[in-house]
Formats: structure tokens, sequence, C-alpha cells
């Protein structure tokens, strides 16, 4: 039986569209007007809300609970305060990348950490004999992300607390009765918080919310804006970026942090002495420099893509809805136009979608070393009219949108 | 900067000229010519004579706290590539999807349109199960019409007078093209071209409320009602613009149309050019049928070998050089070219949103143009008045809350209402806009009131802009928001007027890069862009 969210009460009223996917086993909106690309606009120029309650959440308590962490994700959890959290990924044995969550330091010993999957007896496997409990609490929160420009505007008239709140920061705070945990987290890359909430209280919550939202446009948005903000920021997903390392069967679906474009977490990796699940095998890959690929952006030659599309007899097509395909990437050498012959293939856009707010097709992408300097030129695979065909374009740093405001210290 | 002991035509003589291109006006067109020549390297400097730069697209704080778009407020027709050219984007290049199209029917009922093409189906079908297919084929017509079009639109008209091997080789190419487009699109073509939306419309629907939905766009600044020929003209014209690739879909720039001149100003800067506000130039300096300069009208002479004019054809051909320098048949055109503006604007501060009574509790049907004119009647009544000199006594209306997709355009829970007004005959029969202005405020709120209950207790603003004030703010002559009608006769190779649109001038060294050259007027960015191609090439030779 699918499930629903302690928010779906609510916000299916709000849904006009009653289109769903399924995730984690929830039903959870694709979208709630007829406009998923006004859905995003609010997040990018006014506030939207997301119900992110399908994460599983699992409470890490004990003296030890600390050291479980420390010994189990990727970054150095012991230079996370109590206060702050973290966005992480963990790997197995061999360096490669299991998954990604974020970590939510609430004291000295006791924490939260979310996940897409289930990962409860991983964790329990390694804690063996450490002092620390492991709990399973995904239902016992929904989490609504409060995202956008005006999301501190609409929070702030329900808990002060948000003025104080940094990059990642988090706090407990109450709206109305009810207790809740503040953070300044998100998925979208911009300016955005997350409300978690006792489910029997999720409600009433909410509709503060929606409430204190009305008179700046507040509107809930679903999973396909969702991705399209996701993608200009630059924010890998599970199953689409990479194959989760547990569950594939070639290690061409597998990717270590560095080639998933997670090397800003590898500080200290090298050279210190912080064991942690796949730790030998990435400092291997860092000294020996054997990583396969490097993450980047790819942005197509808009001139290119109107010239195809016009050759062809097409109205130049700019959709906003991300590729539900992996597309390849050409080196430039590769003859224009014709034949997709694999011997140039120089890695591969696991997403790829045209960007309202940067007014260009953007796409996220892994390259062999050699082409990740920015700027390299590269050509795309694309297929128009039945036929197999590549398009200019080049790499780019990631993120692809990344205001100021995200970041900006309150 | 000019040396104040050495005269203008000894500067412009001795290579010395204090700039290498000067563009009269900043308005959009101004703006984009300005970066474009600064872009090419060029030392430009971009003169407007108000306080501001973005002439009919500006935003202005009217009323503490609310941004009114004073004049023009949605976008759509420009073009793309100015975007990526000028790098817009990082200067702030931001439209704002319209989530939805809404149309009072006028008896209480709606049509209400978005962005799923499935549900505006349906919305037709509830009205007229046969307009419902009618709607798919319509559009699709249309966007094939568009489609052949637009290489026309993008490019410099042939000079089709010229005798030249490049003029000829232009028109080999106008012609192959036109000869390559598929039979039906042609006819489609004439008949857009020639005739009236009614003709058109009918072609396709029934429904008066579908048609009358379907022609707003057809009258919009020009005096023409519905069932005037030359009325699809303007229709297809506005259907020629994109948002996101979708034809004929419109936005609403981040800040308004101002929000958008802003970022035109931003990108030009940052390629080098030089904007200097309040400073009007009183005329072009020209010797021996050469451009030398420009003085403004506190005497500054500017020198500069290249002098754009962006403000209408009246001014660049009759006002800012004289017109007996100038060939006769040019004059002559000019002074009859039709510019008799029809339009005017209520902007309004709102104190919360307006209520329609068939839909009391969602706001998503003001997320984009709200269009009250609900039949082809309606609208041609609405015109009937303008022929004999007065204003419509219950007048066409398109309306936008762009607070509601804006929220920063006015305090929280407040908004802002353009109300784009028709018609308003620039001249009126026995009396005059000074004496009318609040009349006519009060009978455009009356029909708000009409279809909105309540409307007027919720107005804590309200700002008419007559067509005189369109003249006076924006310099477009009498208040003719294209800077010259779209009328055949007065568009492409006709436009400004004939042998003369190619953003040249018989000056040598000056050139045109208003909305009254090709392909016309709205935030548009061509003239400028062409023009900037034309006066490059010319430097070249
Ligand atoms: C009420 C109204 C509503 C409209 N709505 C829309 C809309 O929603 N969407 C759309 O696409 N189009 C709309 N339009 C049309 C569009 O705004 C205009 O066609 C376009 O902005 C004209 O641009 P321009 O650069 O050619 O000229 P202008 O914008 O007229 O710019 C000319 C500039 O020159 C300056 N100037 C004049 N004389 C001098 C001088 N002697 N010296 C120095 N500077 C001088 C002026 O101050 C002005 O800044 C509207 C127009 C009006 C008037």
């Amino acid at each position: 039986m699918i499930r629903t969210t302690p928010f779906h009460p609510r916000l299916s009223e709000l849904n006009t569209e009653g289109l769903y996917t399924h995730w984690q086993g929830h039903l959870s909106p694709l979208r709630y007007t007829h406009a998923p690309k006004h859905e995003y606009f609010a997040v990018r120029n006014s506030v939207g809300v997301f119900d992110t309650s399908p994460l599983y959440k699992y409470r890490i308590t004990g003296p030890d609970a600390e050291r479980l962490l420390a010994g189990a994700l990727v970054r150095d959890i012991r230079s996370c305060r109590p206060g702050k959290a973290q966005y992480t990924i963990w790997c197995d044995d061999r360096g490669f990348v299991m998954e990604d969550g974020v970590v939510f330091r609430h004291s000295e010993s006791d924490f939260l950490l979310t996940a897409a999957r289930p990962n409860l007896a991983w964790f329990q496997a390694l804690a063996g004999s450490l002092r620390v409990s492991l709990e399973d609490v995904s239902d016992d929160h929904g989490i609504l992300a409060v995202q956008g420009p005006r999301s501190r505007a609409v929070l702030r008239e329900l808990v002060p607390e948000v003025e104080r709140l940094g990059f990642f920061d988090h706090t407990v705070a109450k709206v109305g009765s009810a207790a809740v945990t503040l953070s300044r987290t998100g998925y979208t890359g911009d300016l955005g918080y997350e409300v978690s909430v006792d489910a029997d209280q999720a409600v009433e919550v909410l509709d503060a919310v929606l409430d204190a939202g009305r008179a700046h446009s507040l509107r809930p948005f679903g999973e396909e804006a969702l991705m399209m903000l996701r993608i200009e920021a630059g924010l890998p997903l599970v199953d689409v970026e990479w194959r989760n390392s547990r569950v594939a069967f070639s290690d061409a679906e597998r990717v270590t942090p560095k080639e998933l474009g997670m090397g800003w977490m590898l500080r200290g990796v090298r050279d210190g002495d912080r064991p942690f699940v796949g730790r030998d095998a990435i400092r291997r890959e860092l000294v020996d420099g054997t990583s396969r690929w490097a993450t980047v952006g790819v942005v197509v030659d808009w001139a290119d893509w109107d010239r195809l599309h016009r050759a062809a007899g097409l109205l130049t097509v700019k959709d906003e809805h991300p590729l539900p395909y992996e597309s390849v990437l050409y080196s430039d050498s590769a003859d224009s136009g014709d034949s997709a012959d694999s011997v140039d293939q120089i890695g591969y856009a696991t997403s790829l979608m045209y960007s309202p707010v940067l007014q260009r097709h953007v796409g996220l992408a892994r390259v062999r070393p050699a082409f990740a300097e920015p700027g390299t030129p590269v050509r795309l695979e694309t297929s128009l009219l039945h036929h197999n065909t590549t398009v200019a374009a080049s790499t780019t740093s990631l993120p692809h949108f990344n205001p100021a405001r995200k970041t900006a210290k309150p | 900067m000019t040396t104040s002991d050495r005269t203008t035509s000894e500067a412009a003589a001795a290579g010395t000229a204090a700039y290498d291109a000067i563009v009269v006006g900043a308005g959009h067109n101004g703006l984009v010519n300005g970066a474009y020549l600064a872009k090419a390297g060029l030392r430009t400097l971009i003169l407007e004579r108000r306080h501001l730069v973005g002439g009919a697209a500006i935003t202005e704080e009217r009323h503490p706290g609310f941004s009114f778009t004073t004049f023009s407020y949605a976008l759509s027709l420009l073009r793309p590539e100015i975007v990526q050219e000028l790098d817009l984007v990082r200067h702030g290049f931001m439209p704002l999807m319209m989530p939805s199209s809404f149309h009072p029917t006028g008896d209480g009922d709606y049509l209400l349109l978005g962005d799923d093409d499935a549900q505006n189906v349906q919305e037709i079908r509830r009205h007229s199960p046969h307009d419902a297919d009618a709607y798919e084929r319509y559009h699709h017509d249309l966007d094939r019409v568009c489609q052949a079009i637009q290489p026309l639109f993008d490019n410099a008209p042939p000079d089709v007078f010229g005798k030249d091997p490049e003029d000829q080789a232009d028109v080999k190419w106008l012609l192959d093209h036109l000869g390559g487009v598929d039979r039906k699109v042609m006819h489609d073509v004439v008949r857009l071209l020639t005739g009236s939306a009614a003709d058109w419309l009918d072609d396709y629907f029934e429904n008066e409320a579908v048609k009358g939905f379907h022609a707003s766009s057809s009258i919009i600044g020009s005096k023409v009602g519905p069932m005037s020929p030359g009325s699809a003209l303007v229709l297809l014209f506005h259907k020629m613009g994109q948002h996101d690739g979708h034809l004929g879909a419109w936005a609403f720039h981040k800040g308004g149309n101002g929000g958008f001149t802003q970022v035109l100003a931003r990108a030009a800067e940052a390629f080098g050019a030089e904007i200097r506000l309040e400073a009007p130039v009183s005329s072009v300096l020209t010797r021996e049928g050469r451009t030398q300069g420009v003085v403004l009208e506190d005497g500054t002479e500017l020198t500069a070998p290249v002098v754009v004019s962006a403000l209408d054809p009246r001014r660049t051909f009759l006002e800012l050089v004289d017109p007996r320098e100038l060939p006769y048949d040019l004059v002559d055109n000019v002074s009859r070219m039709k510019f008799r503006g029809v339009s005017a604007k209520v902007n309004f501060a709102l104190d919360g949103l307006p209520v329609f009574p068939a839909l009391p509790d969602t706001v998503d049907h003001f997320g984009g143009f709200l269009n009250i004119g609900p039949t082809l009647e309606y609208m041609e009544r609405a015109f009937d008045a303008a022929k004999y000199g007065w204003y419509s006594e219950r007048p066409f209306i398109d309306a936008a809350l762009q607070s509601v997709v804006d929220p920063d355009m006015a305090p929280p829970g407040k908004h802002v209402m353009s109300c784009f007004v028709q018609y308003a005959p620039y001249e009126l029969r026995g009396s005059d806009w000074e004496s009318e202005r609040d009349r006519f405020g009060d009978t455009a709120q009356a029909v708000l009131e009409s279809h909105f209950p309540g409307f007027g207790d919720l107005v804590l603003h309200r700002e008419v802009v007559t067509p005189l004030d369109i003249e006076r703010h924006t310099g477009l002559t009498e208040g003719n928001i294209f800077a010259g009608e779209f009328l055949a006769p007065q568009m492409y190779f006709f436009r400004p007027a004939p042998g003369w649109s190619r953003y040249a001038t018989p000056v040598e060294g000056y050139y045109q890069c208003g909305s009254g050259t090709h392909p016309g007027g709205c935030v548009i960015g061509s003239p400028g862009r062409l023009a900037s191609r034309r006066i490059l090439r010319d430097l070249q030779r």
C-alpha cells in the first residue's frame, strides 16, 4: 500500500492535478498546478514549500555516536558542532559512493541523519559494540522545506530564531504549540530552510507556514520543479547521477567521491589519521590520481542548438523538464552533425534541462579528467527527427546557479 | 570629453572626436544598440533626456512600496539572441513565467488558460466543443506562419530599390526564402498581413468568447478594431515573440519592464558604454552631409563620427536634423506616417486582490494577462468611439497584477495592477486630456468594478497615463506605443519610409535604431541590434 506523509491531508487539498509519483513508498506530488515551471519560479523569485518527509531519518545517540559517524561518513563529523549540520556521503570499502544525506548534530551525543534509502542495518553493523543507539525515526517527523528568497521573511513571522541561522545551522524552536527543528538547509540551491516537526503536529505547522506565506505568493512545489532547481544547483541525485555501489552490478555504474564532484569533502583525507569506511581506497585514488571521471557542468551552445532546430524545420525547443535519460558527450574533434561514433566518447551527461533563470540548456555531466577544465568544448549527443546528432556544448564549473543569498550571513 | 577650445567640426575632422558613436535616447533600443557598439569596441555614449533609462519600458515607485510599470508591462518579443549576445543573465535578466491567461466572458463565466495544452483544450471545449480542436489547429497554423516569417523578422529588410549586387543578393535571399514556404502557410501569411482579426478568427472559431480572447492582441496600440483590415497583422506581430521557446507566450520581467531596461543599462556599461542621464539632445551636427556629433539642449557639443537616433521617425528626421537637408520624399513620407496613439494606462495600487465572483477563493487566475474584452463586438464597439475622436465608454482593458508572480512589486499582501486601456485617441474632439483625465480613469475603473465587484474599495492609488503623457514622457509621437503604427505600408521595407528601412539615413554617419525601424515596436530590441550590425559593417568599409 502506498503511504502518505504527515502533510498530505492539507497538501493534497492544494493539489489541483492529482499527479503523484512514488517516492520511497510515499505519494509525492509531481506538481500541484498545471504549471510546474511556475512552482519553480516561486522558489527562484518568492517562496515555495516542498514535502520532503519521505526521506529516511535515523536518530543516533550515545557516548560513541560521534565515533560511529566519524568512522562511517566521508566528512569528518568531529568538525560539526552542535547546532550545525553537514551534507555528507558514505562509501563502501572500495571507496565507491553508496549514498548521501544530511547529518544534524543536536548535542555531543545526539545526531539525526537523513538518507534517501534504508540504511539502518549498515550503520548497525558498523556500530558493533560501540555505546550507541540507532533508531529509525522516519515516520515520527514530517519535514517541510521552505525555499526561496522570501523563505526567511515568511518564517520570521513564526520563528524569530530564523534570523540567526547561518548556512547549515539549525535550532529547536516553536511554531505555535509545536516543537520544531528549523535548519537552513535544502535541495534547491537557494536561500531556504527545512522545518522538521512531529507527525501529529505537521498539519498545524504547515497551516501556519501557508498563512504566513500567503502575502508572499508562497506556493507548494512538486518533484518536477525540484528537479529543475537541483540541477541548476549542481546537486546530484542517487540513481540519476550515480548508482548506490551496494546495488550496482558493474564498476562502470559506480563512482568515487572525487568522481562525483565531492572532492571538496576529502580535505584532510590524504594526510589525516581518521579511519572511515573506504578511506584507504580513496587515499590511493588521490595519491595515484586514478580517478576515471570528473563531474562538471555542461552548457549547450545556444546558437548551435538553435541552428540545429531551424535546419530541421522545427521550432527551437527549450524544455525545462529534465531529460529522463543520459546523453553521451563526445570530444569536440569528433565530426559535428553525424555519426555518434563511440571512439570519441569522453563522458556523459546525467541530467540535462533548459534553465529558465540561466536561459541556457545546462546539465550535470561526468567527463574524462582531461576534459574537466571549465570551458572545454565538447559535443553532446541529441536526437532530432529520429536521427542521432550532436550539438556543441562546453564544460563549466558547478553549481550553475548560485545566488549570494543562499549562503549569505544573516 | 570635449575640449572646450576646439570646435566640434575641427575635432571631427582631426579624428579626435570624443566618442566613436553617440546614441540619442536610452529607451531599450538605444541601450541595445549602444551595448552592441560598445561590445564591438567603440567608445560609445548614450544620451538620455530623462532622469532614468528605459523610455517606454520603465518601472517607477509611484506610491510608496508599489512599483508601477508606467507604460509597457510585459515581455515576449525580445529576441533571444540579444539575451545571449549581450550576456544579460549575468546582469539580472529574469523573465518570470505567466502561468495563466484570464478572460472573463462578460456573463459571469470566464476562460482560464494555462500551461497545460490538454487542459486548455478542455477549457475551450467547456465553451464550445467545436472550438476545441479548432484551438489546436489555430495555434499550429499560426506557429507555422511565425516560423516562415521569422527570418524576415530577424534580418534587415533587403533594399528592393537598390541596384548594387549586394542589394540584389539580399532580394534573392528573400525570394528564395519565400519560394520555400509551404502554399498554405504563404496564403495564411497574406491573410494575416492584409485581413482583419475577425475574419481570420471566424475561420476557426464559433464561440464569441473564444474569438474575443484571441482577438485581444489584434488591437494593441493600433487605431483598428478587430473587424478592421490590418488588425490581423497586429495579432501576428504579437505572436512573433516567445517565452523560453513557446511562441506567442509572454512573461513579466523581474521588476517590470523597467527591471529589464536596468539590466540592459548594466550590460551596456559593462561593455564600456557611457550613459548620461538628463542630457537631452537638441540636434545632430552635420557638415556637408556628414555627421559631426550632437548638441545638447544646454549647448554642449559632443563629437562623434557616428550618431544613432533611437527616437521615433518624426524626431529622427524632422527634429534632430534639418529636414531641408533631407530628400523631399523621405520628409514627405515621415510627415505622413501614421502614429495616431489610441492607448492609455490606468495603473493601480491595491490593498488586496480583486475578487472575481465565479472564482472567489483562488489566486491562480491572476498569474498573467487579465483580459477585459469579452467579445469581438465588445472590442469593435469600444473602437467606434475612437473613430469619432472620443474614448470608449466601455473600454478594452489588458490588465496584469504583476505582484502576484513578482511579490517584490508591492508590499506583502498588496498588489499593483497595470491596466492598458483602449481606446483613448490622442486627439479628443471638443475636449482635451487634462480635462478628461479623471473621467477617463473613472470609466476604466467602472469596467473593472463590473467584473470585480468591490474593486473600488481596494484602490489605494490610481494613476492615469494618457496618450499625451506617453508622448510627453517618452517622446513617442502622438503617444503611439510602437513609434509608428503597424500598418502594412509602414512595415518591413517601408518602415519608416521606402528606401530607408536599413537603419542608415541620407546623412552619412547618422543612423536610426528606434521602434520606427524594422521590425517595429514592442520591447523587442531588434531595431537596436540590426542597426548596430549595419553601423559596424559600414565602419569596416
Ligand atoms: C503604454 C505602453 C504600453 C506598452 N506595453 C508594452 C508591453 O507590455 N510589451 C511590449 O513589448 N511593448 C509594450 N509597449 C511598446 C514598447 O514599450 C515600445 O515600443 C518600446 O519600449 C519603444 O522602445 P524604443 O527604445 O524604441 O523607444 P522609447 O522607449 O520611446 O525610447 C526613447 C528614449 O529616448 C529618449 N529621448 C527622447 N527624446 C530625446 C532627446 N531629444 N534626447 C535624448 N533622449 C531623448 C526618451 O526619453 C526615451 O527614453 C508599450 C508602450 C506603451 C507606451
